[in-house]
């Protein structure tokens, strides 16, 4: 293709993602974005202007090389994209598939301006998995150090911390509580959101080029303390995540078919429920399901119910329903616009403006119902966002036999035994600086969901990236923070 | 991996093992337990710690062979190796001198008791231990439960060793003679023999506690599904456990959640025998 001019590349449409159909989809765990094409991605990355002072890597939590990487695309120089990439994200085919783009660099795409921002995170995700299967540019480590690192938790903040400590020649354990690496991106994340052969491609690829070691099956708190690790390793890294799951503080949360939404989709994703008893861990969805929440874990749940249902059921519709019950309105909904929109097509039902105020069980100790109360929306909160108010005399039932509590999380109070140097805040996430990660406690570093409180996987990934710029600069003597 | 170093088979379903797990065996205490994972394909599920021995590296767990997981566990030889061995966990037992105090254990969950009731005796505690099971064949570490007790009563559903009763019947003579002596219980059991020592012991207002065993993916407080309900609201077995006052807890909601796997438990252990047989048929035929 010749050299196009400006205004041609503005006339070039938006590059639609092939996906699954979604009465398809909704039965099976199969991934729901199946990928550019090579045309289609050389097509998109027509589209960008290649602007003098970019505005996408400014809306880039890690600053991502956008405009080389997406050049190279153009030149059908695939290692050229590659290496662009990794200069800033080591873990692309990740990242271009769960990243909030759409209020990241695509929103701060000057194309968005004027209609349809350039797809970004689609080229991103065509990037990484051309990497993933080709290995065209393996990380490299610098020269040895002699330093070693300890990273508790091998989420996107752990991870990214990882890798970019590695680069630097220092020698890196991770600790990993549960029996896999990856965190949130195993155990919460599913598999037709991001296949854990992804994820798995990633963290194995970056350990073996860096020589990281993973130490899985390890609790810190439990089998080593915050001081043990600190006698053994020049640096600490704390990405722990948020992990303790909230349940509503209402009367029948204990009957059986209540359980968190961390629950339900460990035993989904972690665990492979959904191939019971292929795999032993098995997961039990009712016929009707009321999510409580809308967040993407919301999401998540809802449409990994939607597939069990599919799975469970003998022949097609058998008058399953899978519900998200949210206090708010659809304006409120805290979820990503895109899973919003991918579980409204799989046919979640949403029943907005309603609150549950009981769960009610049958003689046998499960769940038959649910007692909610319809809501309207008042003034503005702290949050900014309208507060729902209960409406009198609104109360209703509603009959449900699974109950997945989708409310929100915190960080895990384990890591902190023994670690009293150590300030946290009355939410019980760490108190960290803000550009640094550093913590009131010498030599340890934090950052992501135990920082910050849930949040997002890139969040995560840019405080463990920032964390990682300090960790070497102490590493190599520039500074002492304490 | 996590190598298994020794074997011995304490009755037909009943079993120990003594895994090589060095870093875990280094703050193992008594009242913990580890999370067990078999294969790449298994669950994971909570054991208590029966015994640790620093120096070797080891933890000792015992387990009843009751659902598919613990019968493909017993399947397992010494050089076999286990996927997943991750602990300690769970706060350990709260061990000081309480005076005279009385150890309940039934079936397998004479294990979990045995370094609670060590560790007991070693902090001056009069230790009167009960043991119990429903048959003869299924009780087993007598002579060291024997060794950390003061007194010592066995007993049997059945009648076919030691005497023919209950725990509860034993316990309740106890507290009757020694009112106002014994100042604390622990039981560990089913879940149905730690709620009836409850029973018989909260007339006489004796402290009991109790250790829970109840199903958990991760064993660290992030799913829940462990969760029990107390007077004071839900609480985690796994991180805010797994012992807990036997006089708080709610037990037909425990019962009930124990059971809310039942079929899909039924269904793996059909799957487990199919194969197993099938695999005994294939060996016969090569033979």
């Amino acid at each position: 293709m010749s050299e196009l001019t400006k205004r041609e590349r503005m006339q070039i449409l938006r590059q639609e993602m092939p996906t699954q159909d979604p009465l398809v989809r909704r039965a099976n765990f199969n991934e729901v974005a199946l990928g550019f094409t090579e045309e289609l991605a050389r097509q998109e990355a027509e589209r960008c202007l290649q602007c003098a002072r970019p505005q996408c890597v400014e809306g880039c939590p890690v600053g991502v090389l956008i405009p080389e990487f997406i050049q190279a695309l153009r030149e059908g120089d695939m290692v050229g994209a590659v290496k662009a990439m990794k200069v800033k994200n080591s873990l692309p085919a990740i990242c271009g598939r769960v990243c909030p783009q759409e209020v990241q660099c695509e929103a701060t795409c000057v194309l968005a301006k004027k209609g349809e921002p350039v797809a970004i995170g689609r080229l991103e995700r065509f990037v990484g998995d051309y990497e993933l299967a080709q290995r065209t540019c393996p990380l490299e480590g610098g020269e040895q150090t002699g330093k070693q690192v300890a990273i508790v938790g091998s989420g996107p903040a752990g991870l990214t911390c990882a890798v970019d400590v590695a680069r630097q020649g220092h020698k890196v354990t991770i600790f990993e509580s549960l029996h896999s690496p990856g965190g949130v991106l195993v155990y919460g994340i599913p598999e037709f959101r991001l296949p854990k052969s992804v994820v798995h491609g990633e963290i194995d690829y970056a350990a073996e080029c860096l020589g990281i070691e993973i130490c899985t099956d390890h609790v810190i708190g439990r089998i080593f303390t915050l001081d043990e690790l600190l006698e053994e390793y020049d640096a600490v890294f704390l990405g722990t995540g948020a992990g303790l799951p909230s349940f509503l503080r209402i009367p029948g949360i204990n009957y059986n078919g209540v359980m968190s939404a961390n629950e339900f989709l460990t035993r989904v994703n972690l665990m492979k429920g959904y191939r019971f008893p292929e795999y032993d861990t098995p997961v039990k969805v009712g016929k009707k399901v009321a999510v409580i929440g809308a967040g993407n874990v919301a999401m998540d749940s809802a449409r990994c119910s939607l597939r069990l249902q599919s799975l469970q059921a003998d022949d097609g519709d058998d008058g399953s329903e899978v519900h998200i019950v949210y206090r708010r309105s659809r304006k409120e909904v805290p979820a990503r616009a895109e899973e919003f929109h991918h579980a409204e097509e799989e046919g979640v039902i949403f029943d907005f403006l309603t609150n549950p105020v009981e769960i009610l069980g049958d003689d046998t100790g499960c769940v038959r119902g649910m007692r909610c109360i319809r809501m309207e929306l008042g003034e503005l909160d702290k949050s900014g966002r309208r507060r729902p108010i209960p409406i009198e005399g609104s109360e209703f039932e509603m009959e449900v036999d699974s109950v997945i509590m989708a409310l929100g999380t915190s960080p895990n109070p384990l890591v902190f035994v023994d670690a009293e140097g150590l300030k946290r805040s009355k939410w019980g996430t760490v108190v960290a600086d803000e550009d640094t990660g550093r913590t009131t406690m010498p030599r340890v570093w934090a950052g992501g969901d135990v920082v910050t409180g849930a949040a997002t996987v890139v969040s995560a990934m840019g405080a463990g990236k920032q964390s990682a710029d300090e960790i070497n600069r102490f590493l190599q003597g520039e500074i002492d923070p304490w | 991996m996590y190598e298994i170093l020794q074997k011995e088979i304490l009755s037909d379903v009943n079993k120990l093992m003594i895994v090589a797990a060095p870093a875990v065996a280094r703050k193992a205490r008594a009242g913990q337990f580890v999370i067990v994972r078999v294969d790449e394909h298994g669950e994971r599920i909570p054991l208590t710690i029966a015994d640790y021995d620093r120096e070797e590296g080891t933890i000792t767990i015992i387990f009843q062979e009751v659902g598919k997981t613990t019968m493909h566990l017993g399947t397992l030889e010494p050089g076999d190796e286990l996927a997943t061995f991750g602990g300690p966990l769970g706060p350990p037992t709260g061990v000081e001198d309480y005076g005279a105090v009385v150890c309940v254990g039934g079936g397998v969950g004479i294990a979990p008791l045995y370094p609670i009731a060590r560790a007991l005796k070693q902090a001056g505690n009069t230790v009167i231990s009960i043991i119990g099971a429903r048959t003869k064949d299924l009780l087993f570490w007598e002579d060291r439960m024997q060794a950390v007790s003061d007194e010592m009563i066995v007993c049997t559903d059945d009648g076919s060793y030691g005497r023919k009763a209950l725990v509860t019947e034993p316990l309740k003579e106890l507290l009757e003679q020694r009112d106002g002596e014994i100042t604390r219980v622990w039981a560990i059991g089913p879940a149905i023999m730690m709620k009836f020592t409850a029973l018989t012991t909260k007339p006489y207002e004796v402290p009991t506690i109790v250790s829970l065993n109840t199903i958990m993916i991760d064993g660290t407080g992030m799913c829940g599904g462990c969760r029990v309900l107390l007077e004071e609201g839900a609480q985690f077995v796994c991180v805010d456990g797994p012992e807990f006052d036997g006089h708080k807890v709610d037990w037909d909601n425990l019962l009930a959640r124990q059971a809310f796997y039942k079929e899909e438990e039924r269904l793996a252990v059909e799957a487990w025998d199919h194969k197993c047989r099938l695999e005994g048929a294939l060996e016969e035929e090569g033979a």
